[in-house]
């Protein structure tokens, strides 16, 4: 018998800083049943699974398991109630042998040889679900698909009906994510329920039996995957018809800024992160680059400000070959770059305002003479950059992690652009902004355009992209699905299937 | 249930630092004084002595001044490493090294070249010493990802038996009487010192104006900027294409050659002879680093800082004498010192709120964070 039948979120709301994370959400799972949770980076999807498994504390709304409303306030509750999760990484010890892990988590391991007693127990658990798993192996040894799997025996063994699984294949193999199919099925059949977290059509429908499309913290449909198609859960997913802003004038193509050739990048697991990219961009233009977090862009970005090395391919700004320089060098030769997570890479948080005001710059003659600074020529254009970029601060003499992210971001905004570089790489700009600071530094960027530079966008902000962008490019792991002219209205409709790898132009 | 959050602190006023400090240093003296109470003497009566014997009498503060040069050269260096979060252990390898390299100079040298050219030699020689023995563990970060304190650490061992070598092998001196150790270095390879004292004063003036140069460097050149921004945040540090290598260069050439330079002090000043490891600096090197860190890695305010471990190490040996506590207290001193100083600079910077009672909307902030 299994403790859950039925289980119901209803009209859950959670907000952070005033800002609503979820929205009045309603959702509802029965036994048996696979349940995909769908939609872009920042959409909620999370947010509302660590308010069922106890993480978050929802401001409104109840959970209800058998038409029963239960509270759950912490992570114990909710495994008392049978929810385990999965999350995106894994919660385990790595120079620990699987048994090990399995017996940390679990609830009733004895105190006295706690290997010997549940394993048995363990073996039980993977024999059922055909886990194939070694249970004196350490985890290190492990690919990813079987340390998910670890993860799972582990939920399974404190009796987890209802496992919610965060994006459970970005880290999997095209293998693995089979094997992990023919494990939820297995589930499925034997009356558990699942949760799947995912922005990829493809699994979704795959995998799931219904579907919960959430857009920007609130519900936009539910639907069963059978009888839906890709293009329609995609427009669910964008949550409308793709508008367009025409207020962007159209100018003149400028010259070539930037040209990058079969461009190939690692990232920071050692594999391929982009593939064989290419792409021009031109003076007063903007090049957007959208799609789903994860599918290379930042890997692209830093490769081109020279943060992470080029493996293979090239970079040229204007006529220069700038392929593996330095930050600095690449600064110098025009290219500037507002870098994604502000506070982790752009700033240095406790120094002052004035010191980070020249962050990338120090080393130009107009803020230093031989080896010193010239701090009355740094504050001098600290203060014009305040002015002339609106950063709200009552001083240049205070610690910059003092300002607000908004005014933290227009200070560096204005610290890349001030000098008007050819090219600005700006990823994520407005991210975590309020409206106001928002359309600020849009305009900033279009201004950038009218007067002769070209901006290189990386956004999952698709309103942001439509507003500004001259061309397009969808990038889906590591690739680009298509480059569109803003005027391909057509096409670009269908950017929301582009991003999920499902279409390509 | 009790539940402990802790938050980031916005904002840290001055005075809020200061009364931190001052709130640390009270609490491991009360820590101090339980361990003397222990020990079977009046805690109150012995941390008085501490300080009488160090700055009460004008022996004990010139004995404090003396003990203060060495501190003042390394926790200027120390500072600086420290500031570019370099952790160097190794200030006690780097002193050995400027003082073995000093007495090769002084004992080659010593009796045909005049002191006004020898001493330079030997001072040049020593930071040359100690920058080499800094350099090593700086390489092998930068281009092995060999963790620096283990590293710097191990180089102190390596140093302290290669100089047992020379003074039972080489370069033992036939004026010993078989005992291990050098000759004494010819009188011009020695240094003057203030009359009715032992402050070899060409070494603190050589520190104090180190200390004033590595303030400039620090707050006013282009390098310190970017060993500024490479200790607030390295990832900043990479994105404006600051040259990790270069800088950490730089910054363990300076830490380890100012150890260097102390250790050529402390050979030509005190003892004027190589002798064991352990009777040419007394843990200068270990306590330098408590000194680099009560002065909040600011150069200037190392010499302040110098001057009272000083007076804690000369306040510790008059305890000894006096109260019959052994060796090791002045150690246990600043032990407790360090761990009580770096305990607040952690409630300085985050605040934490210990609460009974079971509030939900406190534990979905705190797991937000």
């Amino acid at each position: 018998m299994k403790k859950i039948q039925k289980l119901e979120m209803v009209n859950i709301s959670k907000s952070f800083h005033g800002n609503f994370a979820n929205k009045d959400i309603n959702l509802h799972i029965n036994s048996g049943e696979i349940l995909g949770l769908l939609g872009e980076n920042g959409a909620g999807k999370t947010t509302l699974m660590n308010i069922l498994y106890g993480l978050y504390q929802p401001d409104s709304g109840e959970i209800r398991i058998n038409e029963k409303h239960i509270k759950i306030n912490s992570p114990i509750d909710s495994i008392h109630h049978g929810i385990g999760m999965v999350h995106q990484h894994f919660m385990l010890i790595q120079n620990h042998s699987v048994i090990e892990n399995i017996a940390l988590g679990y609830e009733k391991t004895p105190f006295f040889f706690p290997k010997i007693r549940i394993h048995d127990k363990v073996v039980e658990f993977s024999e059922k679900f055909n886990f194939a798993i070694e249970p004196y192996k350490k985890v290190w040894q492990l690919s990813a698909g079987e340390q998910q799997r670890v993860e799972i025996i582990k939920a399974l063994l404190n009796g987890a009906d209802l496992l919610i699984l965060d994006e459970p294949t970005s880290v999997l193999t095209p293998q693995e994510i089979k094997e992990l199919f023919r494990i939820l099925k297995d589930m499925k059949a034997q009356g558990h329920m699942v949760i799947i977290i995912s922005h990829k059509l493809d699994e979704i429908m795959e995998i799931c039996d219904r579907v919960t499309v959430l857009q920007k913290g609130r519900i936009s449909g539910h639907a069963d995957t059978a009888l839906m198609d890709k293009r329609s859960l995609a427009r669910m997913m964008i949550g409308r018809e793709v508008l367009f802003n025409v207020n962007r004038e159209p100018l003149p193509k400028g010259e070539l800024v930037l040209k990058v050739s079969n461009l190939h990048v690692v990232g920071n697991k050692g594999v391929p992160a982009v593939k064989d990219i290419s792409f021009d961009i031109y003076a007063n233009e903007i090049f957007g680059i959208a799609g789903v977090a994860g599918n290379g862009q930042k890997e692209l970005a830093e490769a081109i400000t020279g943060i992470r090395p080029v493996k293979s391919g090239s970079v040229f700004a204007g006529s220069k070959n700038i392929t593996n320089m330095s930050p600095r060098k690449i600064y110098d030769h025009g290219v500037s770059h507002v870098p994604e997570e502000r506070i982790k890479f752009g700033i240095a948080p406790g120094l002052f305002l004035y010191d980070n005001a020249i962050l990338k710059q120090h080393h130009l003659d107009k803020f230093s003479k031989n080896i010193f600074l010239e701090y009355g020529r740094i504050k001098k254009h600290t203060r014009s950059l305040i002015d002339s970029y609106r950063v709200a601060t009552h001083s240049i003499d205070v610690q910059i992690k003092n300002l607000s992210g908004g005014n933290i971001q227009k200070l560096i905004l204005g610290r890349e652009i001030s000098e008007n570089p050819p090219l600005l790489v700006a990823s994520h700009p407005t991210y975590g902004l309020d409206v106001g600071a928002t359309e600020y530094l849009r305009e900033q960027l279009l201004k950038r355009r009218r007067e002769g530079g070209a901006v290189l966008l990386f956004s999952e902000d698709l309103d942001e992209i439509f507003e500004l962008c001259d061309r397009i490019a969808v990038m889906f792991q590591g690739e680009f699905t298509g480059v569109l002219d803003s005027s391909e209205r057509e096409k670009l409709s269908d950017i929301g299937l582009m991003m999920a790898g499902a279409i390509r132009y | 249930m009790l539940k402990i959050n802790v938050y980031d602190r916005d904002s840290i006023t001055p005075l809020r630092s200061l009364m931190t400090n001052i709130g640390s240093l009270l609490a491991s003296l009360l820590a101090i004084g339980i361990v003397f109470f222990l020990c079977g003497v009046n805690p109150l009566y012995a941390i008085a002595k501490i300080f009488t014997g160090s700055f009460g009498s004008m022996y004990g503060f010139k004995e404090t001044i003396t003990k203060a040069i060495p501190l003042i050269l390394i926790g200027g260096g120390l500072a600086l490493a420290f500031r570019a979060k370099f952790w160097n252990i190794g200030a006690e390898g780097q002193l050995l090294m400027g003082a073995l390299m000093g007495t090769w100079i002084g004992l080659t040298w010593g009796s045909s070249i005049p002191s006004s050219i020898l001493i330079p030699i030997m001072f040049a020689a020593g930071f040359i010493g100690g920058a080499f023995l800094g350099l090593i563990p700086a390489i092998l970060k930068i281009k092995f990802s060999i963790n620096e304190v283990i590293s710097t650490l191990m180089l102190n061992y390596i140093c302290a038996e290669l100089i047992t070598m020379l003074i039972v092998g080489p370069w033992k001196g036939n004026t010993r009487f078989g005992f291990p150790g050098t000759n004494n270095l010819n009188d011009a390879a020695l240094l003057g010192v203030i009359s009715g004292s032992r402050i070899h004063y060409v070494t603190l003036i050589i520190a104090i104006i180190s200390i004033l140069i590595l303030s400039i460097i620090v707050y006013r050149t282009r390098f310190g900027y970017e060993v500024r921004v490479i200790g607030e945040n390295p990832e900043a540090g990479k994105y404006a294409g600051i040259d990790f290598f270069k800088t950490t260069l730089v910054i363990m050439t300076l830490s380890g050659g100012l150890a260097g330079v102390a250790g050529v002090g402390e050979l030509a000043g005190i003892h004027h002879y190589l002798g064991y490891p352990a009777s040419i600096s007394s843990g200068y090197g270990f306590t330098a680093i408590i000194v680099a860190w009560l002065a909040k890695l600011n150069p200037i305010y190392v010499l302040v800082s110098a001057l009272f471990f000083a007076g804690i190490l000369v306040g510790g040996d008059a305890i000894q004498i006096s109260l019959g506590l052994p060796g090791a207290t002045v150690q246990i001193v600043n032990g407790i010192l360090l761990v009580f100083l770096i305990m607040g600079d952690y409630f300085l910077k985050h605040k934490v709120i210990v609460s009974f009672a079971n509030n939900d909307s406190k534990i979905a902030c705190a797991a937000k964070k």
